[in-house]
């Protein structure tokens, strides 16, 4: 078909979006037809949510042009979006639990003061929504009584009963049964047939090829390559997705793992909803290795460190560590875990390894805070601690080398390594450690895993968990990859790379013939 | 993250006296309104609140139920909860204090009975804020729910306990005995006199010092103690506190169980530094202004001192002023308190960001 005459639904112009040092979004350029499914992938932090975001509202692009139908449109907030015809459906559904469908639909657009006239007139409208698109959702029914597949259609209808003729949807397959996630698929492409237009926000490469009829990749903020769908494969979409990344070099011997410290056996966990977000992970781990976790980040990584170190509860599994075996029967807390010498360098740093309220020093013994070395009978031995503390931050580099800076005031890098030192001194056992370098400026990261190649040199046993690929790559010794909840491949150091843990991560690696099982 | 930051004195100082000045111009329209020359009344006031000694102690005597009450809901507040109970947690905690002076006032010295009252109105305080904190721990109830309603129910309490059991025997009003002398805490002035301070009557009382060393206390507790680690780990950053293994539910019950204790101690300053007996209502609003007090003194035991001392100006000088000037009404003097706690209190970040934002551009420039 003709560029020229083809008409698109949504058009973006060097849309570009920075936040601080961050440039989330570079130059984007998108055009996309109308009436299609166009799938938008590519890794954690590749500046995907962002985009859409700019496009709903949520944030204002800094430059650039969006075009719906043709004319260029001023998006300021959502109302906006939604006068020109765009929907959204979040990865979280927004959702009133104890409303019913219908009375989440009308919500913000009830039209009126009266609600009763408001509903229905709705009720009407989504008799005929709901046949013409096949949706099959009881309106009357309570939101919290539905299973989230049916949720998430709610909030498909949500957006259809706005008018929207362009549908957003971010990771909607996260939280579905395959059953649930092929009707939807089967959803989306009768909306298309009526006109609307779908754009698809997912790491999963097999929904990409299965539903879409073309497909953009971002990375690193960049939109990197438009395909037609039909004239791609996975291999191509995992290297455009991943790219051909520097290496980092970490100077490291070959690994002399010894004995196991921390195993852990059929490990699951579920969430507040019930969803089960860990599933059966097993996994041993030796004195003297470093064991990497690859994967996109939602995939059960956060849930498998946070039960390591004993902050979330199993549902069921078992872990055996130092010389104690944990159940959801028995369970250990996080400080008895500490207690053991686990040391955890969490994924968040801001949400969950410092209260950024707190200077340095007090930042410096979260979690050791009752430890004898801090405390007196009563009060705390303050200048001990910030003593400690400066030590500590001239050895790790922390800048500004200033115990009572308050931990907000220091940059990401120092922030970490103030995070890391806390951990790596008390000289635990076994380190778990999430995203070391997140947010890390280059010079800080190779200092960071100088420390963690030296600690396991040291003989003690190193969980890292990345979703950068290529550091995963260049400090573990074997490397498990994470989808879905579940260890989807282990691959030794010397065997993995950047492809085949790519397909694997996105789960469509395949044993190539002959391979042993 | 900006660089730029506001001055300190900006927040700790300006913005309070901006809103406690925006306090007083509304009120300054409330006398317009009834025909008084405002600037008179604010004289008046001033005067009357510390224009003489015994206006001076009056102030402060004031002051110190507001310590109390100021420091229990900012040492539950520092750990994210919202004590709205410490009126009813100093009812109670009157009521323990009560209790030992009644029973020990004949058999000890004053000496025991002190330490035995404070002890007595704290336990009972903090006994009185257990069951909220339980049911918010243990149970996920609100605690500013169960605290109200937990007001209600020591109201009611009291008034049983004053009415069936604690009543002096043929008196018609619910009012016990009066405690001997042993059971009397000193007056400041009482105390000063024979150092050549003369301080004129006020019931200014020893429970004023205590308040000052509650202070002290508090001061040590949240920023000098493993406990106050904790509790401020979890007032501001409760993941974090979880990766800790801080037990939040543990450091709930026993922050609402302080906070219920220190509130308690109004009934040290009231029931055995002036009343001399158990009473009813002596309470008096200070648990609800308490949170005025912490709000305004920005959960710092200074700024509480000082909070306290303007509201305790407030409560005296406005008397003084109902007094002088008969077309003020006490109901008056009470709205005027009600300006200066919506200014400062509930309209407290009113103009905090554009005083905030005028300093940012300052500094910028």
């Amino acid at each position: 078909m003709n560029q020229d005459t083809q008409s698109y639904a949504i058009e973006l112009e060097g849309i570009s979006k920075r936040f601080g040092a961050v440039q989330a979004n570079k130059d984007i350029a998108l055009r996309v037809p109308a009436g299609t499914i166009h799938g938008i992938i590519g890794e954690n932090g590749a500046g995907k949510s962002t985009l859409m975001s700019i496009i709903y509202g949520f944030y204002e692009a800094d430059a650039g042009v969006i075009k719906v139908d043709g004319q260029a449109v001023d998006i300021h907030n959502s109302q906006d979006a939604i006068k020109a015809g765009i929907g959204m459906v979040h990865q979280h559904f927004m959702l009133v639990d104890n409303f019913t469908v219908l009375e989440n639909i009308v919500l913000g657009a009830e039209g009126g003061a009266l609600l009763k006239q408001g509903l229905n007139a709705a009720r009407k409208e989504l008799k005929r929504l709901e046949q013409e698109y096949s949706l099959d959702v009881d309106i009357d029914a309570k939101v919290e009584d539905l299973p989230v597949g049916l949720q998430q259609r709610v909030e498909i209808l949500k957006a259809l009963y706005r008018g929207a003729k362009v549908l957003i949807l971010d990771e909607p397959t996260g939280v579905l049964t395959p059953q649930e996630a092929d009707h939807l698929f089967r959803i989306l492409s009768s909306l298309t047939e009526q006109g609307v237009t779908v754009l698809l926000i997912t790491h999963k490469l097999r929904e990409i090829l299965a539903s879409t009829n073309n497909v953009s990749v971002m990375r690193q903020g960049e939109m990197v390559a438009h395909r037609v769908t039909a004239e791609t494969d996975k291999d191509e979409l995992a290297e455009l997705m991943v790219g051909k990344k520097v290496r980092l070099k970490v100077d490291k011997e070959a690994a002399q793992p010894k004995q196991t410290v921390l195993s852990a056996e059929q490990l699951c966990v579920s969430d507040s909803q019930g969803v089960e977000r860990l599933k059966k992970v097993s996994l041993e781990l030796k004195a003297g290795e470093i064991l990497g976790i690859a994967g996109v980040s939602g995939n059960g990584q956060s849930e498998l460190l946070n039960v390591l170190s004993g902050i979330t509860p199993m549902s069921s599994g078992s872990i055996a560590f130092a010389g104690q075996r944990i159940t959801a029967e028995q369970p250990k807390t996080a400080a008895q875990m500490r207690a053991l010498h686990m040391a955890h360098v969490p994924e968040d740093r801001h949400k969950m390894g410092l209260v950024t309220g707190f200077e340095a020093y007090e930042a410096a013994v979260l979690g050791y805070h009752d430890a004898d070395t801090y405390n007196g009978k009563i009060l705390m031995k303050r200048q001990a601690m910030v003593e400690e503390c400066q030590a500590r931050m001239a050895a790790w580099d922390v800048r500004p080398l200033n115990p009572h800076l308050k931990t907000a005031n220091f940059s990401g890098g120092n922030q970490q390594k103030i995070v890391i030192a806390r951990e790596v001194e008390q000289n635990p056992e076994v380190l778990l450690i999430g995203q070391p370098t997140r947010g890390v400026d280059i010079g800080a990261i190779e200092n960071i895993h100088e420390q963690i190649v030296k600690l396991r040199d040291a003989g003690k046993a190193i969980l890292l968990v990345s979703v950068e690929l290529d550091e995963i790559m260049a400090l573990s010794d074997r490397i498990l990859v994470m989808f879905d909840g579940a260890v989807v491949g282990h691959v030794s150091a010397e065997e993995a790379d950047e492809r085949t843990l790519g397909l694997m991560m996105a789960n469509a690696w395949q044993e190539p013939q002959g391979a042993s099982a | 993250m900006s660089q730029a930051k506001v001055p300190v004195w900006v927040n700790v100082g300006l913005i309070p006296l901006f809103n406690i000045m925006l306090a007083l111009l509304a009120s300054a329209l409330v006398f317009l309104a009834i025909g008084e020359n405002p600037i008179e009344a604010a004289g008046y006031l001033l005067y009357g609140a510390f224009g003489y000694d015994e206006g001076i102690g009056y102030t402060l005597y004031y002051a110190t139920n507001l310590i109390f009450t100021g420091l229990a809901v900012s040492v539950a507040f520092k750990a994210g909860l919202f004590n709205i109970g410490g009126e009813g947690q100093a009812y109670i905690g009157g009521l323990g204090v009560g209790l030992v002076c009644l029973w020990f006032d004949s058999s000890l010295p004053l000496l025991l009975i002190a330490p035995l009252a404070i002890i007595g109105g704290a336990l009972f305080g903090a006994a009185w804020a257990y069951i909220p904190a339980y049911l918010q721990a243990r149970r996920g109830s609100h605690i500013v729910i169960t605290t109200i309603m937990f007001n209600f129910i020591a109201s009611s309490l009291m008034v049983y306990l004053m009415v069936n059991w604690l009543k002096q025997e043929g008196l018609m009003s619910p009012i016990s005995r009066t405690f001997e002398e042993s059971a009397w805490l000193p007056y400041l002035h009482d105390l000063l006199a024979p150092l050549g301070i003369d301080m004129g009557d006020s019931p200014l009382n020893l429970a004023f010092i205590l308040a000052l060393l509650c202070c002290v206390f508090y001061w040590a507790l949240v920023w000098h103690t493993r406990w106050g680690y904790q509790l401020r780990t979890v007032g501001t950053n409760p993941t974090a506190a979880q990766y800790a293994g801080i037990d939040n539910a543990k450091v709930t019950i026993w922050v609402m169980l302080i906070s219920g204790a220190l509130a308690g101690l109004v009934g040290v300053n009231e029931i055995m530094g002036v009343n001399h007996s158990l009473l009813l209502n002596f309470t008096a609003g200070y648990g609800f202004a308490g949170i005025a007090v912490a709000l305004m003194g920005r959960n710092h035991p200074v700024g509480i001192i000082l909070a306290a001392m303007l509201f305790g100006a407030l409560y005296q000088g406005g008397g003084e002023l109902a007094f002088e000037i008969p077309t003020i009404t006490p109901e008056i003097v009470v709205v005027i308190q009600g300006l200066v706690i919506l200014f400062s209190g509930a309209l407290e970040n009113m103009f905090k960001g554009k005083i905030e934002a005028f300093f940012l551009r300052r500094a910028a420039a």
